[in-house]
């Protein structure tokens, strides 16, 4: 085998310039598609990031029924008692989960005395909310980041809108699962953006104003957003947790709980998927390239060596040899080009990252773009690359290997 | 035992809707260590009877054996496998692997063909790198050498496998009269050194003086036989 990497090496050499331009041309296709997947995956994973880490959480579970009707925030459908109990439970069994924060929802009426807009509350416990969705602080632009009872972090859109700063009193009217009205006064915290643009109406409070305010006796719950140690392990542990909730019934003998990943609650899963997309496009072009150009030259290389073949069939080597001598010399060409692009595309990488690019998402200003080169991708472009190569020598190398030694010796 | 024996073989190739015979019933047979040549005009069936005695090719008609083995019972690899261990080639053009030295040239079916030990096989290059006389030329590439030299190299390729068969298809034809002659003394040495049949054609008159039976061709047909040693029989 040796021998026929030798061989083949010495066969690209010979036509060094030609060699050198196929071997650029993938080169410069490994470097776009590694700088392309380092720069959408930095993007992607910072979207996710905003998504899941400010405000979703990686996973939710909630009471059957409530995602259908989410648009109502009905707290008819919170969890209450013995199911908070089991689920959680459930929750505190499983070593994946890094934190989970009980949230209840709710619409209300939001006024400052003079004016009054609608507002989306959720009710939190702080500490346990700020485990599970770390950045959720950070989307404070004005005042405290500490929420405590009587305390309450409103949008930016109603703060604006309704000339409303830290400090100021106002008033949250809810209807409560009975129907009744109820009143309350709240002094406003801080004042937060959206994680996903300019709009929004998402305020927060404390667990305990939220049980005041609806006249709720003992705990309910609208739904758990859970944070995993490891992200990467979503699917697998989504799959797991959702079984144990299926065993979970109510006395009718139906499934007390339903549980949603971050990609079925957020339309960001689409954009997500959407740069997975052309992702795969951008390395179908990668495979093109490297498909039209490696045949190209191995065409061109068999017509070049006709009379060798013919010389190398006839003195007795077999038609397998004579094939994998070609095939060599292609996987040979994709082993370069993809090795110098690996390296080539790092190091654009690395000097992406000292120039500190930034750029804005949503209401997140001058996020420094953070491309990573993942060992993944640099295996699978270059797997990609390397099997494309091979396979696109594959009928010019058995084309010479089929050649009758007779027709190669006499060709001019 | 004949090494070689051809029993009314012809040849027939088509080109286009026209049949042309290449070959028209011939008969003869070779004996081991022979001195052989094949003379006759171009054209007269020289290169399509060596290629049919090289295994490159089938007679339409007729039977052929080499070395025991019925020419027309071997398939594509078997064709290639019995090429590797019993024959060896000399091309007009010496057909040296550019990309390879002279050294590497005469290792390639021994490497390629042949799984021979590293050992046996260096022994077996450089005896015949001093037996063709390029011991000192040995890193060189085809293309920094002569055509003379070439050729020596091509013989010394063809003997490494130890074949009952060398064929040199005008293997002095891209050579000056002077070269020429020494390369075919140095073939004839070699066949007294390996006792290995060597056969050749050439349309040159004066280097067919120089083998021990000459056969001639003319027009497909073998026309004659004239052997000196005794060794060929048509």
């Amino acid at each position: 085998m040796g021998n026929l990497f030798k061989i083949a090496i010495r066969n690209l050499l010979r036509y060094k310039r030609r060699t050198l331009l196929t071997a650029s041309l993938i080169t410069i296709g490994v470097v776009f598609v590694l700088a392309f997947v380092s720069i959408s995956g930095s993007f992607k994973n910072m979207m996710i990031g905003q998504i899941t880490d400010s405000m979703m959480g990686h996973l939710q579970v909630h009471r059957k029924g409530f995602v259908a009707s989410i648009e109502t925030l009905p707290l008819n459908l919170n969890l209450k008692g013995g199911a908070i109990g089991r689920l959680e439970k459930i929750l505190n069994e499983q070593p994946e989960i890094e934190a989970y924060s009980p949230r209840v929802k709710f619409a209300g009426m939001f006024s400052n005395f003079t004016e009054t807009s609608s507002i989306r509350l959720t009710a939190i416990y702080p500490e346990k909310e700020f485990k599970t969705v770390p950045l959720l602080p950070g989307r404070v632009t004005d005042g405290s980041k500490e929420l405590k009872p009587g305390g309450i972090l409103i949008p930016e859109l109603l703060a604006r809108g309704m000339k409303i700063k830290p400090g100021d009193a106002v008033v949250i009217v809810a209807t409560n699962a009975d129907g009744s009205v109820n009143g309350k006064q709240f002094t406003v915290t801080g004042v937060m953006e959206s994680a996903t643009g300019p709009g929004g109406r998402d305020g927060y409070i404390h667990m305990d104003d939220a049980r005041e305010l609806l006249r709720v006796d003992g705990q309910q719950v609208s739904e758990y957003a859970v944070r995993l140690k490891e992200f990467g392990n979503l699917a697998a542990f989504g799959e797991k947790l959702d079984g144990l909730l299926a065993k979970e019934l109510n006395q009718q003998g139906k499934p007390i709980f339903e549980l949603h990943t971050w990609e079925k609650l957020s339309p960001f899963f689409n954009i997500a998927r959407m740069i997975d997309v052309m992702t795969f496009f951008i390395k179908l072009m990668l495979i093109a390239i490297v498909l039209i150009s490696i045949m190209n030259v191995m065409i061109m290389a068999v017509y070049e060596r006709i009379r060798e073949i013919g010389t190398i069939a006839a003195i007795g080597t077999l038609p397998g040899k004579i094939l994998s001598m070609f095939v060599i010399e292609g996987f040979c060409m994709g082993v370069g080009g993809a090795l110098i692009g690996d390296i080539v595309g790092i190091a654009i990488v690395y000097i992406l990252n000292l120039l500190k690019i930034s750029y804005d998402f949503g209401q997140q200003k001058g996020i420094i773009l953070q491309a990573g080169v993942y060992p993944s991708d640099i295996l699978v472009i270059s797997a990609t690359v390397i099997i494309v190569s091979i396979i696109a020598s594959l009928q010019p190398a058995f084309k010479a290997s089929r050649m009758e030694p007779i027709q190669a010796l006499r060709h001019v | 035992m004949a090494l070689i024996s051809a029993n009314h073989i012809s040849k027939e190739y088509r080109v286009g809707e026209m049949a042309v015979q290449a070959l028209s019933d011939v008969s003869f047979e070779i004996e081991p260590a022979s001195f052989v040549s094949f003379v006759g005009p171009s054209g007269s069936g020289k290169t399509t009877l060596l290629n049919l005695i090289g295994c490159l090719d089938k007679p339409t008609k007729g039977a052929l054996t080499v070395a025991k083995t019925d020419m027309a019972s071997l398939d594509r690899k078997a064709s290639a496998a019995f090429r590797g261990r019993t024959i060896g080639f000399i091309f007009q053009d010496f057909n040296l692997l550019p990309v390879l030295t002279v050294y590497e040239n005469i290792e390639y079916p021994l490497l390629m063909v042949q799984k021979v030990s590293p050992g046996e096989r260096q022994r077996r290059v450089t005896a015949l790198l001093d037996a063709v006389g390029m011991a000192d030329q040995r890193d060189k590439y085809p293309d920094q050498i002569s055509g003379g030299q070439k050729q020596r190299v091509a013989i010394a390729r063809a003997l490494v496998t130890n074949p009952k068969l060398v064929l040199a298809d005008e293997p002095t034809a891209n050579l000056d009269h002077d070269t020429a002659y020494m390369v075919i003394n140095l073939m004839k040495k070699m066949r007294n050194e390996f006792k290995t049949t060597f056969i050749f054609s050439t349309h040159d008159q004066k280097i067919v003086g120089e083998a021990e039976t000459i056969f001639t061709l003319e027009d497909g047909k073998l026309s004659g036989a004239k052997s000196k040693g005794g060794n060929g029989n048509g």
